[in-house]
């Protein structure tokens, strides 16, 4: 059980690490990015590591989604790649 | 040959590291936004952090918390029971410095967008030559 879901992670980090860096939206981005992030969280609590989960959970899918959405609202949201 | 393959197919963990690693230098390098460039970097340090925990992860071992920790006479540790906690110590460094990395950048891509009213580097390179 905890290996199909292992593998099920892993695939969906890449896919959404590939939809990260080739949506033409940066607001899209920052959130597929945060998704990313909850994504390793979670390949982090079935690995055993509980403190970096709740480090990764609060800090990489809280705090950084939070600060793209808010440059990309300084900024713009238009890209060309 | 067969025992080869066995070996690489059960590192999958160490093949999604590579393949991660190679995706996000694939956005350093070749994404001409900045916010992008930004988020290949992030997913570098994500891809480390994963190879540095699937360095300490075991199979059918436990978290590294002792039982019978305060009166341990009669019971012998296992090291082989429990997960490595180096790295996942190392590593919460590291999510530290990535956010601090991360919130360092964001606000240069701000400054330049107020500078220059664009995110797109060559139109970047263009305005500086302009001036």
């Amino acid at each position: 059980m905890t290996w199909q879901l292992d593998h099920i992670i892993l695939s969906l980090v890449i896919i959404l690490a590939l939809g990260a860096i080739t949506v033409k939206d940066l607001l899209g981005a920052a959130i597929l990015f945060g998704a990313y992030s909850f994504m390793m969280c979670l390949l982090w609590a079935i690995m055993g590591a509980v403190d970096v989960a709740f480090t990764e959970a609060s800090v990489g899918a809280g705090v950084s989604t939070v600060f793209f959405v808010a440059a990309v609202f300084r900024t713009t949201r238009r890209t060309k790649d | 040959m067969n025992d080869l393959v066995a070996v690489l197919i059960s590192k999958y963990n160490y093949w999604v590291y590579i393949i991660l690693m190679m995706i996000g230098f694939y956005a350093i390098i070749t994404k001409k936004n900045l916010v992008k460039k930004i988020i290949g970097m992030n997913i570098v340090q994500t891809a480390i952090i994963l190879f540095y925990i699937s360095i300490g992860a075991k199979k059918g071992a436990t978290l590294p918390i002792i039982s019978h920790g305060h009166d341990a006479v009669g019971h012998a540790v296992h090291a082989s029971d429990y997960i490595n906690p180096l790295p996942h110590v190392l590593m919460l460094t590291a999510i530290v410095v990535a956010v601090a990395t991360l919130g360092v950048a964001l606000a240069l891509a701000i400054k330049i967008y107020r500078q220059y009213n664009t995110l797109e580097e060559d139109e970047i390179h263009t305005r500086i030559r302009e001036q």
